[in-house]
């Protein structure tokens, strides 16, 4: 990063309200982050209606809160990042929102952010990038390999062609009883398994892509063969079977895409990358190919500003800005702001 | 004492600027654009016609709801948020009772009502020049909300764009006591918001932090939850 700057990042595009102050692009000066987990505990998963009023009650406590842990005034930054896109739209406008009042009212400059290059960036408040770099982002939303050739290029060889890896971690959580969200609780299931159920693993020939619903369905089936012959499953075993098939494919097809496109770093992001499970099966596995791993930690894996912010850092020295017209993007694109 | 009104509740989205109770700037857009495209770029533009920064703003009004979930919050968000960083006072008004003050003059009751859509709307009776309320906001159903008007034995006037979706059902009902006000008195204008706010007290630095829209209606998903609970 050649220029100093300080930029105040904004993160609402699912559950967490988050805001945070990075200096350089590497540097956590602040990082806040309400978790409306109690609340969406309820319902057992996130209600974007729920989701929306939460943030509307908090944005402007989180942000005053990321500016005071910073000790800074708002005259003191340089710009405002917040999350574009994709998302929970009606979640998006209230960081936008927010962040389009703030930045008006304090004549700053505005970017928009995309939450994966978000997660990606994650990394560069924890190391520098090595490029060329690939980057395995598994979350409740989203499953992608994406390919870095320098700061600001994003190619995108391989993503979900159904449900996410968290999706389909929080889908079977359900059909186990587990509280939402499951993720952790399948995790932790599984390591007190020694024996999983052997379910299908999807490998979609030769692509990068993925897919889990298969697999979603087979758990399903699995539980109810075993009901309809009055037998009882045994959690822990459809909990290890299940993430065993996950972790396989999503280590597999990440060490050949490292070896084909002979990168000289591979970073996991977003949620389901706290995943001990994924963690311990990518950490072994590029230890024995000698490629760098690293993996942000658990509270840079899953959603905060602080990433935004990172993101935001290379976007404000490539000179990418938004306006005052900014709409959420639900659907938003990984693009490219690096010039080649 | 200048003031700088929003109001973004349903497809209509007007913004004025007032300085010590006349208009200096009011806009009043009745087109189907995304208020989150276009509310902030038409605060910076009127600011900019009356040659002003957000700093020289001493107050904000926003119409605080009930309306479109996704509308109210927009403008919540964007004038608490300007309140908060501006340090600057913040009061919410009636969406409903912004439109029904376009009849402040009118002697009688006057009731404003959106559309909740399966014969429910969200609905205000107010009387007189300050608008005070008869019946306070709240959702219900149409032939609720028309029968209880029934019992005031009064003549009403009825305001708001969706005044027309229910006109039968409202004739039926009140027939020769129901009024219609004219298209031009339908749509929200944020002078009057901004009129109604003056009559408020203003919030404290920790009630605009934790000013929320008034939605007057659970989320489904929480409503069923609630359900659920007293079931058990």
């Amino acid at each position: 990063m050649e220029n100093q700057n300080l930029i105040l990042a904004i993160e609402t595009s699912c559950d967490e309200t988050a805001a945070a102050v990075i200096r350089n692009g590497n540097e956590i000066v602040s990082n806040v982050v309400s978790s409306q987990i109690a609340s969406q505990t309820r319902f057992g998963g996130v209600v974007p209606e729920i989701a929306s009023r939460h943030h509307v009650e908090k944005i402007t406590l989180v942000i005053e809160k990321a500016l005071k842990d910073a000790n800074l005034d708002p005259e003191e930054l340089d710009a405002v990042a917040v999350t574009e896109g994709p998302g929970l739209v009606g979640a998006l406008l209230i960081g936008i929102n927010a962040a389009k009042a703030f930045a008006f009212a304090h004549g700053l400059p505005i970017i928009g952010v995309h939450h994966i290059a978000g997660h990606i960036y994650a990394n560069a408040l924890v190391q520098s990038m090595e490029f060329p770099l690939l980057a395995l982002v598994v979350s409740g939303g989203h499953t992608e390999l994406v390919l870095m050739k320098e700061h600001g290029h994003f190619e995108v060889i391989g993503e979900t062609r159904d449900d996410a890896a968290g999706e389909a971690y929080d889908k079977v959580a359900r059909v186990l009883n587990l509280p939402y969200p499951g993720g952790p609780h399948i995790d932790r299931l599984a390591h007190e398994a020694s024996e999983g159920v052997v379910f299908p693993r999807a490998w979609l020939e030769d692509s990068y892509d993925f897919s889990f619903s298969g697999l979603k369905s087979a758990v399903i089936n699995f539980k109810h063969n075993m009901e309809q012959r009055g037998e009882k499953i045994i959690p822990e075993q459809v909990a290890k079977g299940f993430q065993d098939s996950v972790v396989e494919v999503l280590t597999t097809k990440t060490v050949r895409a490292a070896k084909e496109f002979q990168v000289k770093q591979v970073i996991a992001a977003g949620g389901v990358s706290a995943n001990k499970g994924l963690r311990t099966s990518l950490e072994q596995a590029f230890a024995k190919e000698e490629i760098p791993f690293y993996v942000p930690p658990l509270n840079l894996c899953t959603d905060n500003a602080a990433m935004i912010g990172a993101a935001a850092a290379s976007m404000y020295n490539a000179s990418v800005r938004g306006n005052l017209s900014m709409n959420g993007n639900p659907g938003m694109e990984l693009k490219s702001w690096s010039k080649e | 004492m200048i003031w700088l009104g929003i109001d973004t509740s349903n497809t209509p989205l007007s913004v004025a600027i007032t300085k010590n109770g006349q208009t200096l700037v009011e806009i009043v857009q009745n087109v189907k654009l995304t208020h989150s495209v276009t509310a902030m770029p038409v605060i910076e533009e009127l600011l900019a016609k009356v040659n002003m920064k957000p700093n020289d703003i001493d107050a904000i009004a926003v119409s605080e709801g009930p309306g479109s979930y996704t509308g109210i919050r927009i403008g919540v968000t964007i004038a608490k948020t300007l309140a908060w960083t501006l340090n600057k006072p913040l009061v919410g008004v009636s969406s409903l009772k912004v439109i029904a003050s376009n009849a402040n003059l009118f002697n009688g009751l006057v009731c404003s009502l959106f559309d909740a859509r399966r014969q429910n709307v969200y609905a205000g009776v107010y009387r007189g020049i300050h608008m005070e309320p008869v019946i306070e906001d709240h959702h219900c159903t149409i032939v609720d909300l028309l029968t209880n008007l029934k019992e005031l034995k009064e003549p009403v006037l009825f305001v708001g764009q969706d005044v027309t979706i229910f006109e039968e059902v409202i004739k039926e009902h009140l027939g020769e006591k129901a009024l219609f006000a004219p298209k031009t008195l339908q749509l929200p204008r944020a002078t009057k918001l901004i009129e109604l706010a003056a009559e408020k007290p203003f919030q404290s630095m920790d009630e605009v932090q934790a000013f929320v829209p008034k939605y007057h209606r659970l989320a489904q998903a929480e409503a069923e939850w609630m359900k659920e609970q007293k079931k058990e």
